[in-house]
């Protein structure tokens, strides 16, 4: 008998939180699967470094998250028994590792968003979301720190890892613009001074990805077209592996303790 | 994570060499004075040192694998942090075991290659699959509390960088060890399901846990001149006593059953074991281990698809001097 999925009640908040908190849990899981088949061991150092910086902050925006829904939900029901559709996650973090370039890629790309993005939230009006912004940019400005390096070193190294750096932001380019969208319901939480608007670091963001992508002698992609849909539970066909992996023990031996 | 016990001899070339300071030498050690890079030392004691310490390191190189097999599917969040910061912690002990033997003249890429090669050896214990959460579990109280009892008399070691990387090594494991037994107290406190999960852990690794204190002291070869050169202080048989000793009551108080029914108390108090079946150890030394094969393919592949990754960022640095070198030129 597999378990049930929770039920949640997302309100505005809890939502918000469980966005973020999906965020953070689906790219640190992704930066796990690296450990131990690193191209160097300082780079598997490094990557559970940020797998680990990210989990940490999963694991407190989920526990605010069951803290406003007060439904007896927590950090592990949150993250072991909601099932595809309920995941709240961008579809940038949930695409798969390929190889470094793509995952540096990917990490660069949301690291530069993540540290605007945290920045800011440390003046929300919430002060547990100010409190883990805090935490969170601090790390946040390493990753990109790292991230940002490799996208140099590569775009700008070999002929191979130029093509490979070119490829990997060819490939994920069209879920960056999901970083910067907002709905009604976190529409109202802006106006209220919890959130604050992604729409108004966009051309920050901008200015740092192309920055690092003309060092790197790259090119940002032509195409604007953005994929859309994380946000409602509408996902890439590679997330649900990534759950079935991550939960089955959850979902093998229900109510068990661990 | 821990150095397989080593037996090969490494050939007597000493009588080749000064007499006068081979004895300075053995002084010093006599006096408990330790050995830093830049002091002479016999070649042999290099030699010896040069392939503990890089055992060592491979052995906590690809002892990342069979745990990180289950940072990915860890129950719970709390778990997933820990096992990723523990997988963590082992490589930066590679790391800084690499460093040390390197100070003995050897570059971590010889290393690397003679383990990559199949040449060098890492402890078997890494060979065996982990099947079930509890295997990490078990890993953690068993795998590194043998590593302890092994690797805390290392830390008065002759060899100073040695010694001084067990130091901080040791403290990591030991908390290590006691998150693997706190996973297993949850599982053998938890349903009739988990306990039995525990139990099986618990046998599957139990022998091959005995077996890395390494052969009995009757037919290891390298004890002695290790002994004299004060790099090992126990025997094979002293420290898999102690062993032994520390973990049955440990299994006692988690009410699972080590797998010896033969295992009896004598009148000293230590518990002595059966015969350990030595053929399987060799089997296993010998390349023929459960996961030899995929342990090995694994680091090859993961050096061999990173290879491009490594030589763009030498490519760059190459790039970058020359661009520094001209602009200083202008």
């Amino acid at each position: 008998m597999a378990t049930a999925n929770i039920e949640v009640s997302e309100t505005p908040l809890v939502l918000y939180a469980l966005r973020r908190a999906d965020d953070a849990l689906i790219l640190g899981h992704r930066l796990s699967e690296w450990c131990g088949h690193a191209p160097a061991m300082e780079e598997d150092m490094a990557l559970a470094n940020m797998g680990l910086d990210l989990l940490g902050q999963a694991r407190e925006l989920y526990t605010y998250a069951a803290k406003v829904e007060g439904k007896g939900n927590d950090e592990d029901k949150f993250a072991y028994l909601r099932d595809v559709r309920q995941y709240r996650n961008l579809l940038l973090v949930e695409q798969p590792n390929g190889d470094f370039a793509r995952t540096m890629m990917r990490q660069f790309c949301y690291a530069a968003f993540a540290d605007l993005y945290w920045r800011a939230m440390m003046s929300s009006s919430d002060p547990t979301l100010a409190a883990i912004a805090a935490k969170s940019e601090k790390e946040s400005a390493y990753h990109v720190r790292h991230s940002s390096e490799w996208i140099v070193r590569l775009g700008d190294g070999t002929e191979e890892s130029h093509r490979r750096a070119q490829n990997a932001i060819d490939d994920l380019w069209a879920y960056t613009g999901e970083m910067f969208a907002v709905d009604g319901g976190e529409r109202g939480l802006i106006d209220a001074g919890i959130a604050i608007d992604p729409a108004t670091l966009k051309s920050r963001w901008l200015k740092t990805v192309t920055g690092i992508v003309n060092e790197a002698t790259l090119s940002l992609p032509k195409s604007d077209w953005m994929q859309q849909g994380g946000r409602v539970g509408s996902h890439s066909e590679h997330l649900g592996h990534l759950l079935s992996e991550l939960q089955s023990l959850q979902r093998t031996f229900p109510g068990a303790t661990w | 994570m821990y150095t397989q016990a080593l037996n090969s001899s490494d050939g007597d070339d000493r009588g080749v060499e000064d007499v006068a300071r081979a004895s300075q030498f053995q002084a010093r050690i006599d006096a408990d004075e330790r050995i830093e890079p830049n002091d002479w030392m016999p070649a042999a004691y290099r030699k010896t040192l040069t392939r503990q310490i890089s055992q060592h390191a491979h052995s906590e190189i690809v002892g990342m694998l069979p745990e990180g097999n289950w940072i990915t599917r860890a129950p719970s969040l709390r778990r997933k942090a820990a096992l990723l910061a523990k997988v963590q912690d082992e490589c930066g002990h590679g790391l800084y075991l690499y460093a040390a033997a390197e100070t003995l003249g050897t570059s971590r890429e010889e290393l690397v290659d003679a383990m990559l090669s199949g040449k060098a050896k890492y402890s078997s214990i890494f060979n065996y699959p982990t099947l079930t959460w509890a295997d990490i579990g078990t890993i953690g109280w068993l795998v590194d509390g043998a590593a302890i009892m092994n690797q805390i008399p290392l830390c008065r070691c002759s060899y100073g960088p040695y010694a001084r990387a067990m130091i901080r090594v040791c403290k990591e494991e030991s908390f290590h060890q006691r998150q693997g037994f706190e996973i297993m107290v949850t599982l053998c406190r938890g349903t009739a399901e988990q306990k039995a999960m525990a139990q099986n852990a618990l046998d599957r690794w139990w022998w091959p846990v005995l077996m890395m204190f390494g052969p009995p002291d009757q037919v290891s070869q390298h004890s002695d001149t290790s002994t004299k050169w004060k790099i090992k202080r126990f025997s094979n048989d002293e420290l898999r006593q102690k062993f032994i000793d520390a973990t049955v009551p440990q299994a006692e108080f988690l009410g699972l059953t080590i797998p010896d029914p033969g295992m009896k108390q004598n009148e000293n108090g230590n518990w002595v074991h059966s015969p350990i079946d030595w053929d399987e150890f060799k089997q296993v030394l010998a390349g023929n281990g459960p996961c030899n094969r995929d342990r090995l393919a694994a680091r090859r592949k993961a050096h061999e698809e990173g290879a491009w990754v490594r030589e763009a960022a030498m490519a760059y640095a190459e790039k970058r001097k020359s661009r520094q070198l001209a602009q200083a030129a202008e």
